[in-house]
């Protein structure tokens, strides 16, 4: 299974893309598609803004950050082999230049978008080498950046102050893992994977931007799928494009919608159709 | 067949399973003096570094005053300050001698080659030392502390010696560092036992097995076949399995779905803090280390808040519940559920409230409400 050349070719020279869920069969065996894609396109930096959704009530109201994760190494460099029966290695991978990548691409993300503080993320207390590698890159980019604050907070610090008082939290930058750990435990703040936008940034300038929910076959083609995330992602790309304003607005309007029970999906507590929300965007739009 | 090979091998059980009070009567009589009539237990005590001083002096304190039989070994350990510190020989010769322990939390310092130049912590050496493979946090809430989700009550049971903290790591080239992450199937085994062990002990329906195993497929895949297997032999137990980032999400949304909870070492450290801090924080939480033969009892969410040092401003509940938790498991049933009582009866009524409850009372007047709270 291979990405079509007329695919790899329309993103090489669009630069940007959206792309909906895709599903990986378990137990085939090859590659996930979406692992392609990553490697295809170099897409070294997976962001993920979570802000609370006004009108769409958890128990966390106040949530405002963005976690920015490693996305080509770290534990998910596929390299495990069984060293002798019932004894498994799994090798994480650090490289000095991901991590520099990465902690570089945070602080500017963070100097684009207006936000103040950009936290490194680590257990460096434990992987002494690996994630001390990652921190000193972390420490290097935050001198090139002194108008954003830098902190450095352990993994488990952050999960315990997490779910206690989310609003601490600004811009965070972490390997793969956490990344992957963290960005999931912030959507299950705001709401889950249905209401979050993701965008996958690649050297070059290519972006790919995405949600990062199911593919639910069960909904297909019955007109009450939550077109959230993905509208959201796609507001994300328009800002990347300098489009904000256009993105702004749409968002904006994507809210009012999600405020209003009638016009929201039935995911969401509500009762509106796939389309019915979608036009109550474009109505507010207006 | 298969059955007839694991069984043997699981002697861990007999500190949980069997009999509690066997294990603690055998260390009663075996390794304690007589003081006047009544049998004292000798407990190593470790206070750890932040403010595990001023906790451990709550505790030491509560003790005295409701005459608990217990005789303390001190030891001051710390990884950070190693030159005053005891030898981690003598800390495993008092451990192994008394077999119980009530310890603060000793930190690790961080970077390139911490603190010592070695790769693996104090911590990591105790542990593997003394095969203490299994951490049990209970997420408890607790009526009065005021948090977003109420009337919790999960287990989560941790490997703790391989698994991402094996610290074997090595820069193969300048700037490219590989760090590896051990699952075996042998200890993936003994702590899913544990797991199940434990949820029939406490009367527990479910085992939710926590894993990566769609990425790392031969490791965590080695995990959760383990807990398979052992669940075979568990058939009134539910097992379940749930992928770590769906279960984190899970937690802040539904955390009444969890049970008992099993995974392995890193996996264990991120849904421990995340229990933690849904149940009222680092403050409230105890912890419990266990192997075949010793048990070490610490505050749960094993932060040593450096930043309350000297201000009196830590909550001696977590040490306080690990304590009371440390009684049971001496046969001190009496002792035990009256410290625990008054604990949650100080948090229910409300008046004497410390910083994370929303008040303004000190670490010591806290102790002191739990204190008056005692009704033996």
């Amino acid at each position: 299974m291979v990405i079509p050349q007329k695919a790899i070719d329309s993103v090489n020279k669009n630069k940007i893309g959206l792309k909906g869920p895709l599903a990986t069969p378990i137990g085939k065996g090859h590659q996930s598609l979406n692992l392609a894609l990553r490697k295809t396109f170099n897409l070294y930096a997976n962001v993920r803004p979570c802000r609370s959704i006004e009108g769409y009530k958890t128990p966390y109201d106040d949530v405002d950050l963005v976690t920015i994760r490693e996305n080509t190494e770290g534990e998910y460099s596929g390299i495990e082999h069984v060293i002798v029966d019932g004894v498994v290695q799994s090798i994480k991978l650090i490289t000095e230049v991901a991590s520099r990548r990465v902690a570089e691409f945070a602080f500017r993300y963070a100097v684009a978008n207006g936000r103040k503080s950009v936290t490194a993320v680590h257990k460096a207390n434990i992987m002494r080498m690996s994630d001390g590698l990652f921190l000193q890159c972390c420490r290097e980019a935050a001198e090139k950046f002194p108008e954003v604050q830098f902190d450095e907070m352990y993994l488990d610090t952050v999960c315990l102050h997490m779910v206690q008082d989310p609003k601490k939290y600004d811009v965070l930058v972490m390997p793969n893992l956490y990344g992957d750990i963290l960005s999931d435990l912030c959507a299950g703040l705001i709401g889950g994977l249905g209401v979050t936008p993701s965008g996958n940034i690649g050297e070059n300038g290519a972006a790919i931007f995405e949600s990062v929910h199911g593919t639910a076959p069960d909904i297909a083609g019955q007109d009450k799928a939550n077109p959230t995330a993905l509208l959201l992602s796609a507001c994300m790309m328009l800002k990347h494009m300098g489009l904000g304003t256009y993105g702004s607005k749409i968002e904006k309007a994507a809210f009012e919608a999600i405020k209003n029970k009638e016009t929201r999906t039935a995911d969401l507590g509500g009762k509106a159709t796939c389309s019915q929300f979608t036009d109550a965007v474009c109505r507010y739009v207006d | 067949m298969r059955i007839k090979q694991i069984y043997p091998t699981y002697r861990q059980t007999r500190c949980l399973h069997y009999s509690q009070s066997s294990l603690a009567l055998s260390s009663a009589k075996e390794h304690s003096p007589l003081v006047g009539t009544k049998p004292v237990n000798t407990v190593t005590l470790i206070p750890g570094d932040g403010v595990g001083a001023e906790l451990m002096g709550s505790v030491q304190m509560i003790f005295k005053q409701i005459g608990v039989p217990v005789q303390w070994e001190e030891l001051f350990v710390s990884e950070t300050s190693s030159s005053r510190s005891a030898s981690l020989d003598d800390v495993l010769k008092s451990i192994r001698k008394n077999q119980v322990c009530l310890k603060g939390v000793i930190s690790s310092g961080h970077g390139v080659s911490g603190v010592s130049g070695e790769l693996e912590t104090l911590n990591m050496k105790m542990r593997r030392a003394l095969d203490l493979f299994a951490y049990v946090v209970h997420a408890k809430s607790i009526p009065g502390l005021l948090t977003r989700h109420n009337d919790l009550d999960f287990v989560v049971v941790r490997e703790q010696l391989e698994g991402e903290y094996s610290a074997l790591e090595h820069e193969s080239v300048p700037g490219v560092v590989e760090s590896l992450k051990i699952i075996t199937r042998g200890r993936s085994e003994r702590i899913a036992k544990f797991a199940f062990d434990y949820a029939i002990k406490h009367g527990r329906k479910k085992v939710t097995a926590v894993h990566k195993a769609n990425i790392m497929k031969l490791g965590d895949g080695q995990f959760l076949q383990s807990c398979e297997e052992i669940s075979e032999l568990y058939p009134s137990i539910a097992l379940e399995t749930m992928i770590i980032d769906n279960c984190c999400m899970q937690l802040v949304s539904n955390p009444w779905q969890f049970d008992v909870m099993v995974m392995p070492n890193l996996y264990g450290n991120i849904v421990d803090n995340i229990a933690a801090g849904l149940v009222g924080g680092a403050g409230v939480v105890p912890g419990e280390n266990y192997s075949e033969d010793y048990v070490i009892y610490e505050p749960g969410a094993r932060h040593s808040f450096h930043e309350g040092v000297g201000r009196n401003i830590a909550n001696p509940t977590a040490i306080l519940l690990a304590a009371s938790k440390m009684l049971a498991h001496l046969n001190l049933h009496h002792f035990s559920s009256a410290l625990s009582s008054a604990v949650y009866e100080v948090f229910k009524s409300g008046k004497v409230r410390m910083r994370d409850m929303g008040g303004q009372a000190t670490s010591i007047d806290f102790t002191k409400a739990i204190l008056q709270a005692i009704r033996l």
